[in-house]
């Protein structure tokens, strides 16, 4: 294809996908909303917005992670992992040893998890998903052998993480109050910050960024922590939410994290996309969650529509920008 | 004679740490004998059938993430099927199983070279499909399987220290592998694998070969998830960790990810030599948990030491 092609209608929708990906998301998003208030008239209500940002919160935040990893090429598959484990120590910890501390040692162990991502991943060089999924193994395999040692004390989740995790001002969830700063963080670090760039940067090409100067093990070591770090606030967020320890609290999260930034634009090679668009990838997984719960589509239907998704979205954004 | 140990030293060196490490349970535990070993056989299974499997996606330079995936939809669709059904009724849907597994490999295989996109983003989409299949064929653990298929690898042949198991193994893998390693589709899945550019442009369809090694995987991945229903008699519609024990399985086995080179026989050591180690830490009364950290940690490591030989090579 040479320059002076008149662009075709393809070409044209792929250049407004790659430059704008978020006009046709919101697009997607309001015909979504528009299809359930069809299904299921007089659904939508203040609280129903409400209650769909409170869903879609910690997915969001978790798919921050599946973001910044995807932006140099990786992925973070022990996300899930790492929130129930802060969870899962916050609230038993707690009791014993009083809420501060036990939210550190949570913290701490979820940044634990994300050092020894980073040290497979920057120094030896092992494919973030074998590496993300090794760690998850090995940590669950930890969690449980704690969670013998633990069980006779009880479960005490902080006051403060129920009012974040459950609590409404004005109607809106209270969890916004960390989610705003905390997407607007993650944008300005994505945009303007150094770190940002060096992460388009390693992603567009690896090879090219090593070559002009970029440490690429420190880059990706700092990564998978900071990755494991939002893992494991969000495990704290979702504890306030859910109001329960459990041993597998966030995992069901691990999908629609990854699929929520596929859908956002953000490309699995790397290089490309940003964490606007997985903030509403996000809403749009939620809303169509709450659409198949109300079809009565069961758990196995939806994981099979997610994967689809995720294949889909790759493959059309493969064509796309061939032909752009 | 020395080139040939020359030529396979890595899976002598397997070999020998096997025998090293039964040895070393024999001195942890008096009395393994034939039976510790028929069940050790038996417990491997699973596993052995994953490895060989990821072992022909591996040579033929992709992965299958999504092996432990179609290993469940295998084996819930063998138990729903199976559940009070005669012998009779059982053979033929043995076979069908065995053919699902080929379609889910195709499928996979299929849709890696018609969408252009990366193996480890399909592979790893189709784990949720799969996973999803099978949870809307079985919601929990149930269904049955016919008697003689648990008969088929539960017990021992004549002398005692031949494990049922081993044997199915060793047959299994022989019908399918060998022929096609000795035929022209052989050499084209290590061709592939070796150097896709210079396979197509000596004639090879780098298309059609990548979606056989697929299919193949999908066929061991069958077997393998019949062999999960054998074991336990019922079908497990949630994946085992049979992903990472056959990556890790793979790599210890003297396969290089990327592709190319290796056979099969490796990987199969490494697999028994992974699920000795794991009895011998039951054996010495490690608490289950703490040895599944163990065992997680071994592979992770295995694969660590595996990725820094294959950055090593390519520098190389």
């Amino acid at each position: 294809m040479t320059l002076t092609d008149t662009p075709t209608a393809m070409s044209r929708l792929g250049r407004l996908v790659v430059d704008r990906p978020l006009l046709p998301l919101i697009g997607l998003l309001i015909l979504l909303v528009a299809l359930l208030a069809i299904l299921n008239p007089g659904v939508l209500s203040m609280f129903w917005v409400s209650n769909t940002l409170k869903i879609a919160i910690p997915l969001a935040m978790l798919a921050a992670c599946q973001t910044l990893t995807m932006l140099t090429g990786g992925i973070d598959l022990s996300v899930g992992t790492a929130a129930t484990i802060a969870a899962y120590l916050t609230a038993t910890l707690a009791p014993l040893i009083g809420v501060p501390p036990a939210i550190a040692v949570a913290i701490a162990s979820a940044l634990v998890i994300g050092l020894v991502n980073g040290f497979g991943i920057a120094i030896c060089r092992v494919h973030p998903l074998i590496m993300t999924l090794g760690t998850a193994l090995i940590a669950t395999g930890c969690l449980l052998v704690y969670q013998r040692y633990v069980i006779a004390t009880g479960v005490l989740i902080p006051d403060f993480l129920l009012w974040l995790g459950t609590g409404r001002t004005w109607g809106l969830p209270n969890s916004l109050a960390l989610f705003i700063p905390f997407a607007i963080l993650v944008i300005w670090a994505q945009r303007r910050s150094g770190f940002g760039r060096l992460l388009y940067a390693i992603g567009a090409n690896e090879a090219a960024a090593r070559l002009s100067g970029v440490r690429v093990w420190q880059v990706h070591l700092t990564l998978y922590t900071l990755s494991s770090l939002i893992a494991g606030v969000t495990g704290l967020l979702y504890l306030g939410q859910i109001k329960t320890a459990s041993l597998s609290l966030a995992l069901p999260l691990d999908l629609p994290s990854v699929a929520a930034a596929v859908i956002g634009g953000t490309s699995i090679f790397g290089g490309r996309g940003g964490y606007g668009g997985t903030i509403v990838g996000a809403l749009i997984l939620t809303v169509l969650t709450s659409m198949l719960t109300l079809m009565q589509i069961p758990e196995g239907g939806r994981r099979i529509l997610f994967g689809l998704i995720i294949l889909a979205v790759t493959a059309l954004f493969i064509r796309l920008t061939e032909r752009s | 004679m020395t080139r040939w140990i020359e030529a396979n030293s890595w899976t002598l060196g397997l070999a020998v740490l096997l025998a090293a490490l039964l040895l070393m349970t024999k001195l942890i535990q008096p009395d393994f004998g034939a039976s510790g070993l028929e069940s050790l056989a038996r417990a491997a299974l699973p596993f052995a059938l994953a490895t060989v499997g990821m072992a022909i996606v591996v040579i033929a330079g992709g992965i299958d993430l999504s092996i432990a995936a179609m290993m469940a939809v295998a084996s819930v669709t063998g138990a729903v099927l199976m559940d009070g059904a005669t012998d009779a009724q059982s053979i033929p849907i043995v076979i069908g199983v065995l053919l699902l597994g080929l379609a889910m490999g195709a499928i996979n295989g299929t849709l890696i070279v018609v969408t252009r996109v990366p193996d480890i983003v399909v592979t790893l989409a189709m784990l949720f499909v799969w996973q999803g299949v099978a949870l809307l064929i079985l919601n929990a653990p149930g269904g049955g399987i016919a008697p003689w298929l648990r008969g088929l690898i539960t017990g021992s042949f004549g002398p005692d220290w031949l494990p049922r198991a081993i044997v199915f193994l060793a047959v299994v893998t022989a019908v399918i592998w060998l022929p096609i390693r000795r035929s022209k589709l052989g050499l084209r899945l290590y061709a592939i694998g070796s150097d896709p550019l210079a396979a197509f442009r000596s004639g090879v369809p780098v298309g059609q070969t990548r979606i056989v090694a697929y299919a193949l995987c999908g066929l061991f991945a069958a077997l393998g998830g019949l062999s999960v229903s054998m074991g336990t008699g019922i079908g497990e519609p949630i994946p085992g960790p049979y992903l990472l024990a056959s990556v890790a399985a793979v790599v210890l086995g003297g396969v290089v990810l990327g592709g190319g080179r290796g056979g099969l026989l490796g990987p199969i050591l490494a697999v028994l030599i992974l699920r000795t180690v794991r009895m011998d830490l039951t054996l010495l009364s490690v608490d289950p948990n703490v040895a599944a950290i163990i065992e997680g940690s071994i592979m992770v490591a295995v694969v660590m030491f595996g990725a820094v030989l294959a950055t090593r090579g390519r520098h190389a």
